[in-house]
């Protein structure tokens, strides 16, 4: 690989400066003690401590990891079947281009399409049930339904690079079926799972939209809560609390790539 | 084992998923098409009688005759879409070279910054832009100074607010797969075309450029995709002037609570965006196959 030149450089230290100048920006102003915006009255951490007493927002970050963690888990198992399925069985053409289609359904969809299309799915199982009325459970079929398409993808493509040599073989010592896949191909797949998992949280996380259309007047996520905040007239708390879902976001992604690195150089050694 | 018992175990695998996505996604993706026919009722329920009154309010027929509105919106939100997507390619290119050439102990850390804001999440990042083009911020300042707003004014809601808004979320989605195009690249076919004359720029354009069009055309659908469908960034940097389909449709389904002509919108955004990312993608084959 060559050399970057100045154009390259500076144009790139220029854009970071793009992405992160906001970012730091909030984080600033977090830290202002003055209540009125944008003028800096010294230094505080008193709108962190608010935070912490502030009911609404400890609810509304319960919910964003209550919704994360069992939209995940649904979607992961799932997810993980639905590749396994794909991968592993010799279906006919018109079946294979069928489930192909449904899986890249999510990717090639805005997703407030999405997001409309569930309101519609709930109102016409709420008339003809009586149930699915919007709060945290329909929030959980909602993204649980995207989530499937990205999980299977990931372990799929794993499912692609173990190959099938492994699995003839346990069947030649004489394993059953589902001997075969608890003791060859789940302990194979394991980072595939893991990796789709891990997607499939941080989409939930970083979901808007569809929490968004779906949610109940109980059912508030963290970043409903700001889009709120924001429409209401930002307060310096709004700031501490970004930050602090900034700061998440920074560790989350630093531990997977971490994470990956070392894999990659024990899949490499 | 038969292909037949085999398949019926897949079935075991493959139909819970399945049901799932076709249930709560792919059936209410087709209903959105029925439904768009249907009309609004008194109390805003769906009234089933079938008609061409949403389609035609679409293209701006209403009680008191034709308006543009509606198409305007249609209209701007592809040219948003579209625009976004060039700055951001343009933006990414000098990046993804700049990530690629990083020397592999400081390149994982590099590309951490680059995920961050990928994964911060988006109504974060675009209320971090409502602080950052407050009055009397040097953004502000510069434009008010540039004539675009009055001095003492916010940078919002305007039509530059959203531009910035939407380059710098989609930023990261087309460098992440760009770069992954420029580091496969073979190096050997520049160090050919130079040796066959040509000069930078002709060696960029047939040697460097055609090899990064796979990454493009990832980074492409990626950006456009969401871009089009957009609503968060218009809502809170563009105002009621600067509306996009994502907000007519957003206020079908919330204050006006009319879903019919919701779906309608819907409909219209769905088409749209299947077809642009079937005119890229033909497209971009075109162009692979004459490079």
């Amino acid at each position: 690989m060559r050399k970057a030149g100045w154009f390259v450089t500076g144009a790139s230290w220029g854009v970071f400066a793009f992405l992160y100048l906001p970012l730091l920006c909030v984080a600033i102003f977090s830290l202002n003690a003055s209540r009125s915006g944008l003028t800096w009255g010294g230094f505080t951490l008193d709108w962190y401590r608010r935070l912490l007493h502030n009911d609404l927002v400890l609810r509304a970050a319960a919910n964003s990891l209550i919704l994360a963690l069992a939209s995940t888990a649904i979607s992961t198992v799932l997810g993980t079947l639905l590749a396994l399925g794909i991968q592993r069985i010799p279906w006919g053409k018109r079946a294979s281009k069928g489930m192909e289609a449904l899986l890249n359904l999510p990717v090639v969809t805005p997703d407030i399409i999405f997001a409309v299309a569930l309101v519609i799915a709930f109102g016409a199982l709420r008339a003809l049930t009586g149930l699915f009325q919007l709060g945290m459970p329909t929030m959980v079929v909602g993204h649980v339904a995207f989530q499937i398409s990205f999980v299977a993808l990931v372990v799929r493509s794993r499912l692609e690079a173990i190959g099938m040599d492994l699995e003839e073989a346990s069947f030649d010592l004489y394993a059953s079926y589902g001997r075969m896949l608890t003791s060859v191909v789940l302990p194979l797949l394991g980072p595939g799972i893991f990796a789709g998992a891990a997607l499939a949280f941080t989409l939930s996380l970083d979901d808007f939209v569809i929490s968004f259309f779906t949610s109940g007047p109980d059912s508030i996520t963290l970043p409903i809560f700001i889009y709120a905040a924001v429409h209401r007239g930002v307060t310096p708390e709004i700031h501490a609390l970004s930050t602090l879902v900034m700061l998440g976001t920074i560790a989350a992604v630093s531990i997977m790539q971490k994470l990956t690195a070392r894999s990659g150089a024990e899949a490499g050694a | 084992m038969s292909p037949r018992t085999l398949r019926l175990r897949g079935l075991l695998f493959v139909v819970p998923g399945i049901a799932w996505v076709g249930a709560f996604l792919a059936v209410p993706c087709l209903a959105l098409a029925v439904v768009a026919f249907a009309q609004r009722g008194g109390f805003g329920e769906i009234e089933w009688k079938f008609s061409f009154e949403n389609l035609k309010r679409l293209a701006g027929w209403d009680l008191f005759g034709w308006s543009p509105d509606n198409l305007w919106i249609l209209a701007r939100s592809f040219w948003v879409a579209l625009v976004s997507t060039v700055f951001c390619v343009l933006l990414s290119y000098p990046l993804a070279f700049f990530l690629a050439t990083r020397p592999s102990k400081t390149r994982t850390v590099w590309m951490t910054m680059l995920l961050i804001p990928f994964w911060t999440n988006l109504v974060i990042r675009t209320y971090a832009w409502i602080l950052v083009l407050s009055p009397n911020l040097p953004v502000a300042r510069l434009l008010a100074f540039l004539g675009f707003i009055p001095p003492g004014f916010p940078a919002y809601p305007s039509q530059i607010a959203v531009w910035i808004g939407m380059v710098a979320a989609f930023l990261p989605f087309v460098a992440l797969p760009l770069y992954t195009s420029v580091e496969k690249i073979d190096w050997a076919l520049v160090e050919a075309s130079q040796d066959l004359y040509a000069d930078r720029w002709r060696s960029f354009w047939t040697a460097i450029f055609p090899q990064t069009l796979p990454g493009i055309s990832v980074g492409v659908t990626l950006t456009l995709v969401p871009a089009m469908g957009m609503f968060v960034i218009p809502d809170m940097l563009g105002g009621a002037r600067f509306m996009l389909v994502g907000n007519l449709i957003e206020e079908q389904f919330g204050t006006a609570r009319d879903w019919p002509f919701g779906a309608m919108v819907s409909l219209a955004l769905m088409i749209l965006t299947l077809g642009t990312l079937m005119a890229v993608g033909r497209n971009g084959k075109a162009k692979e196959a004459r490079a």
